[in-house]
């Protein structure tokens, strides 16, 4: 086994310099050539509706209308939406604190997710959790997490599962490159090689912990690498390009489905916007010239777009009009939330405990909440 | 009725829960081969396999996280602890992901595990490997925590929190692992929330918790039979939830009040409990609440100390006894 793991190695190490000659190629791998049309509309569609959302949600930050922290996947899109679009029937995602974009590719609505942010009762998590915490196991996304890295053996947990009930089916577990430096990661990484657990790990490398350059915070900055010190198969990709995530991560979630093993993704991405939206000096730790680069050559929407109108599935004209709708869905997602209640004050106290919320008949001892009345 | 240790109730309730729900597995440092680290787990693997029981490295931040993802999925992982001090090193995972998923989702998850390992200091191993963190769990709504004092209550609570769709933390005691107590053979739980009167009383109340409870009563005794003092002793059992009303009655009823842990004094249990008791029976009490914790300072090593920084029968006795006075 070791050796195969090495092969695999070896391959991504010198796959990168290849990698701008091959990256025209990835629309026709086989993983992508059996996208119907309609399938790759709707990529598309999800890419797009992820940057319209969360511009809707920027401007409803700075309107006041969100409180607490914005942390936008503004450049990142490509990577949930390819993703996600490779999800089986039995597959699980979790991810971190950056998470409207895995959410509304799980097929959350945009409605439950700006409600959310806005605290309503409406919201994915009848507004207790907020951007951070969106949540939606009915469609296996496990979150929505806040503390860097602690989702990572959740994830774990969520394979370990599948794995003890003999389902086949894997965990994909979205981290940031920040993440790799929390301890708990490493034991993660430990025990799911130990234990043969079919988790594949995604770090959505953006290049900076917060403000902290990649070099300034990894000393090794090949962040794949590290799964060479647990036996772990790796590989790394660039993430502006969707068909390319899905051509690497296929081989991943694969990989775990059938031989119940953990991969370790670390996939190149870049955010426009700061680490949060409160972030506003993020010009300070990089230059402009860097986001603006970025943005002229490496947009997700933009490079998907010009590989489905060079394809013949998109016209200029339904491209203009997937983003009036998506900008559309995202301006009534703000009017839904503004018109919706916050939840009554009773309700601070439900969804603390599943006994007390379910003991409708009201047999439970004992007092479960301490304030004085 | 079979009088039966600590260390084997324990170790029936995982085994009945184990053969009753295949969901059941238990997992921790040393809990398979080595047959647990304070042998709670003997015989267990050899018994049900390794997929029921899980030996894992020492990582409680991974494995104690693996478990709770593990119980979003419907598996109900028992996560031994091999001493409840060693919760510290995986706090977020427990004070964060498992209180807070469900409240953060909406309702959306919840999380059945259960958290067990000893937590109790006496044991002369100085103040790393001493913590009784109840207090501390009890301050995470989200989370519940019981502390059985004897044989009876560790079986019956254990079975209730592995069936129990909430994460709950049993605190068990190295201390009296070896204790016995009789145990019926037929199949019993214990409600959580449901404190136990381990003596009656007329003249003051003493509440208190796990081992403490046990000690409680040895003072009880003596100050019955040298004293002339008739101590009520509430036993907790459960710590979140806690049986208020159990306590009012009493306290009602002696008008004095004593409470006693294991835990040092500040924002410890009995801190919330006088607080309880003072607003809610301020009209029935003929003395201040007296409390007897921990001596406030790091957990001592030297044997000799330990034995007085935690309380003892005589501590007690001189805080029941200026508290009638």
């Amino acid at each position: 086994m070791a050796a195969t793991k090495k092969k695999t190695a070896k391959k991504s190490a010198t796959k990168t310099a290849a990698k701008t000659a091959e990256a025209k190629s990835f629309i026709d791998k086989p993983i992508n050539q059996q996208l119907s049309k309609d399938e790759k509309i709707e990529l598309y569609s999800m890419i797009v509706g992820i940057r319209r959302f969360e511009e809707r949600s920027l401007r409803a930050y700075n309107q006041g209308k969100i409180g607490g922290f914005l942390h936008l996947y503004i450049g990142q899109e490509a990577v949930a939406a390819g993703i996600v679009s490779l999800m089986e029937e039995n597959d699980h995602i979790i991810t971190a604190y950056r998470d409207h974009g895995h959410a509304l590719a799980v097929g959350m609505s945009m409605n439950e997710c700006m409600a959310e942010m806005y605290g309503k009762h409406t919201g994915c998590s009848k507004g207790k959790g907020g951007s951070m915490h969106f949540f939606a196991p009915d469609k296996n996304f496990w979150g929505g997490h806040g503390i860097v890295a602690g989702q990572t053996p959740l994830g774990a947990g969520l394979a370990f599962a599948l794995k003890y009930k003999k389902i086949k089916g894997c965990a994909v577990c979205f981290l940031g490159d920040g993440a790799v430096n929390q301890g708990v990661f490493m034991e993660t990484l430990n025990l799911v090689s130990l234990w043969d657990i079919p988790v594949v790990f995604v770090i959505e490398n953006n290049g900076y912990s917060m403000g902290t350059s990649l070099k300034r915070s990894s000393a090794e900055e090949n962040l794949a690498h590290r799964a060479d010190g647990f036996d772990i198969a790796w590989e790394v990709c660039e993430g502006h390009d969707v068909f390319e995530v899905r051509e690497v991560a296929n081989r991943a979630m694969t990989r775990a489905r059938e031989e119940h093993k953990p991969f370790l993704l670390e996939i190149r991405t870049y955010r426009y916007r700061g680490h949060s939206v409160a972030d506003a000096n993020h010009e300070k730790y990089r230059t402009k010239e860097e986001i603006e680069e970025y943005k002229k050559n490496k947009d997700p929407i933009n490079v998907v777009k010009q590989h489905l109108l060079q394809d013949g599935t998109l016209t200029e004209d339904l491209a203009k009009q997937i983003d009036k709708e998506k900008k559309e869905e995202a301006e009534a997602s703000t009017r839904f939330a503004d018109d919706s209640p916050v939840a009554p004050r009773e309700e601070i106290q439900t969804d603390v405990y599943w006994e007390v919320d379910n003991d409708t008949e009201g047999k439970l001892k004992g007092t479960y909440f301490f304030n004085d009345v | 009725m079979p009088l039966i240790t600590y260390r084997e109730a324990i170790k029936q309730a995982l085994a009945e829960e184990i053969e009753r729900d295949e969901n059941v597995v238990v997992m921790g440092e040393e809990v398979a081969q080595y047959n647990g680290a304070y042998k709670v787990t003997e015989g267990l693997w050899e018994k049900y396999g390794d997929d029921r029981l899980i030996d894992t490295p020492i990582s409680e931040a991974a494995f104690s996280g693996l478990a709770i993802g593990a119980a979003a999925l419907g598996i109900r992982p028992v996560v031994e602890l091999m001493f409840m001090s060693f919760s510290y090193v995986a706090i977020d995972q427990l004070f964060n992901n498992a209180s807070f998923c469900r409240y953060m989702s909406g309702g959306l998850m919840n999380i059945p595990i259960v958290v067990r390992g000893p937590a109790n200091g006496g044991t002369n191993v100085g103040a790393t490997h001493s913590h009784t963190p109840e207090n501390m769990i009890a301050n995470h709504p989200g989370l519940k925590v019981v502390c059985p004092s004897n044989a009876y209550d560790a079986k019956g609570l254990m079975k209730t929190a592995i069936r129990d769709n909430d994460p709950v933390f049993v605190m068990e005691n190295t201390l009296l692992y070896g204790e016995k107590w009789e145990v019926p053979e037929e199949e019993y739980t214990i409600e959580l929330g449901v404190a136990n009167i381990l003596k009656e009383g007329t003249d003051v109340t003493i509440v208190s918790h796990g081992r403490c409870a046990i000690i409680s009563l040895n003072a009880a005794k003596i100050l019955e039979e040298k004293h002339g003092i008739s101590a009520e002793v509430v036993d907790l059992r459960s710590i979140r939830p806690l049986d208020e009303e159990t306590i009012l009655k009493s306290v009602r009823k002696t008008n004095r009040a004593v409470l006693v842990e294991e835990n040092k004094p500040f924002c410890g249990v009995d801190a919330q409990i006088s607080h309880m008791i003072q607003y809610r029976a301020f009209d029935y009490l003929d003395a201040p609440i007296h409390r007897v914790s921990a001596i406030d300072a790091p957990q001592v090593y030297a044997k000799e100390l330990e034995n007085w920084q935690i309380p003892n029968e005589e501590r007690i006795i001189a805080s029941v006894l200026k508290c009638c006075g």
